[in-house]
């Protein structure tokens, strides 16, 4: 077996075809095409970032966060995981992540949630206000609202059941690659974890960065296991035409 | 951990409403504000896969994020609140004789399955194909399938975030109550996977119960 190719930190600039920042609070949405990668940095830090993921041939089929985490045997996911669809494919692969914290469970944050954080006087954007106005651009709607992944955020499950937030979790220059491997359309809100309990309303700067990479990248993800081969045996059959 | 465990005070015989869902079945029914609704797990360890949506609007359904974050606990149990994907009370869990239900580990699909456990079991029966049959009676499609709740289903996450389907804790009889806080449309399918022990690889039938409001 072939030693698995982690991207580099720094990306190599002629690999490299979009580069943004977004402020904190903002909402991102774009479609990463199959073996493009997305870089999530955060240069200052990050307080979350809540994401939905969806097949840009097809909207029907979406990230499943239950498939994920059951298909995988953890509710962590890290470098070497897979986003699966709910139909069985995987969608995303994370090839690199510096930060190995990411929650599944807590959902986004809500007006309601910001009320109850910020006080009802502020307008401060919300993850699920955000990820909706991001589905809206492309024509979906609050039926497509999936219970997202929550990224740089720790969030741990006690033996009671309990949810356990740790804070701090996106320390200055964490990043995370997401490697597409069906066509991808992302959806992203830069706004704090919905449990963080700082009453500051203070998201940090996002920069997203499209590249090419080294094809072998997702071979880290492939090699994860029989249920990830079966998952990108799936994959690669969609694209059988 | 031992969950705590609520007895009803309601007998069958004032019920308005007693149906058995056979195993592997689909099952819808609106449920009204303030009636009470009971599933029974009639032969132990059957996982009741269960969506609950607005009655009047179904954009606004079943939250297993709001729910979880509400409460603070991935567990489902007496005392749970049952939140929509608009933040708001749909159903109050009243009781509970299991003490555990689960709605992190969502419902098996043939896709799923076929990463699972074999691209060979692709053809087998599954709740995500029971749920979108049931689904299109009221003109709503797969992409209106979001997180389920798991009746009856013991998934517990280790401090490492290992995460399992283990056997049930449901002994035959086993129920589980709760009282609707607006008009619902209950969706459920009786779980019919063969390939793991969430139904002690033997699908079974339920029964549901539901009583009008007692005030």
């Amino acid at each position: 077996m072939s030693k698995p190719i982690v991207p580099p930190a720094a990306i190599p600039p002629d690999s490299i075809t979009l580069s943004e920042t977004i402020p904190g609070g903002a909402k991102w949405t774009h479609v990463i095409g199959r073996g493009s990668a997305l870089r999530l940095a955060a240069p200052d830090g990050s307080l979350g970032v809540s994401a939905l993921f969806y097949n840009a041939d097809d909207f029907s089929e979406r990230y499943n966060a239950a498939d994920t985490v059951k298909i995988q045997f953890n509710a962590f996911v890290s470098a070497g995981s897979l986003l699966y669809s709910d139909m069985g494919r995987a969608l995303v692969a994370i090839v690199a992540d510096t930060c190995g914290h990411h929650d599944i469970f807590a959902g986004p944050s809500t007006p309601a949630t910001n009320t109850a954080r910020y006080g009802p006087q502020c307008y401060y954007r919300n993850g699920r206000d955000n990820l909706v106005l991001g589905l809206a651009k492309w024509g979906m709607n609050e039926r497509d609202l999936m219970p997202c992944i929550n990224f740089f955020a720790d969030v741990r499950v006690d033996a009671a059941g309990g949810l356990v937030f740790t804070p701090n979790a996106g320390k200055p220059g964490v990043y995370l690659d997401l490697l597409a491997t069906m066509n991808v359309l992302v959806v992203l809100s830069n706004t704090p974890h919905v449990l963080d309990p700082s009453t500051a309303y203070a998201p940090k700067p996002l920069t997203l960065t499209l590249w090419q990479p080294p094809k072998q990248c997702s071979q880290v993800c492939r090699n994860a296991g029989r249920e990830a081969q079966r998952a990108f045996a799936n994959t690669d059959g969609y694209f059988i035409r | 951990m031992n969950p705590t465990l609520t007895c009803s005070t309601l007998t069958e015989q004032t019920a308005i409403y007693n149906q058995v869902c056979p195993a592997r079945f689909p099952w819808s029914h609106v449920i009204k504000r303030g009636q009470i609704f009971r599933i029974v797990d009639i032969e132990g360890c059957q996982a009741v896969d269960t969506l609950f949506y607005n009655a009047h609007d179904y954009q606004e359904r079943y939250s297993a994020p709001d729910t979880i974050r509400t409460q603070n606990n991935i567990f489902l149990s007496t005392g749970t609140t049952l939140v929509s994907s608009r933040s708001r009370a749909m159903l109050t869990i009243i009781a509970d004789t299991c003490g555990r239900h689960d709605t992190s580990g969502g419902a098996c699909s043939a896709e799923s399955n076929s990463v699972r456990f074999g691209l060979e079991t692709r053809h087998m029966h599954a709740c995500r194909d029971n749920f979108v049959l049931e689904l299109a009676k009221y003109g709503m499609t797969k992409k209106d399938l979001v997180s389920n709740i798991n009746f009856f289903m013991n998934v517990p996450v280790q401090a490492d975030g290992q995460l399992a389907i283990v056997d049930g804790i449901s002994s035959p009889g086993s129920y589980v109550e709760m009282v609707a806080e607006m008009d619902v449309l209950c969706v459920i399918s009786n779980c019919p996977q063969m390939n793991n022990p969430c139904n002690a690889y033997n699908p079974t039938p339920i029964r549901m119960l539901i009583w009008d409001s007692p005030a």
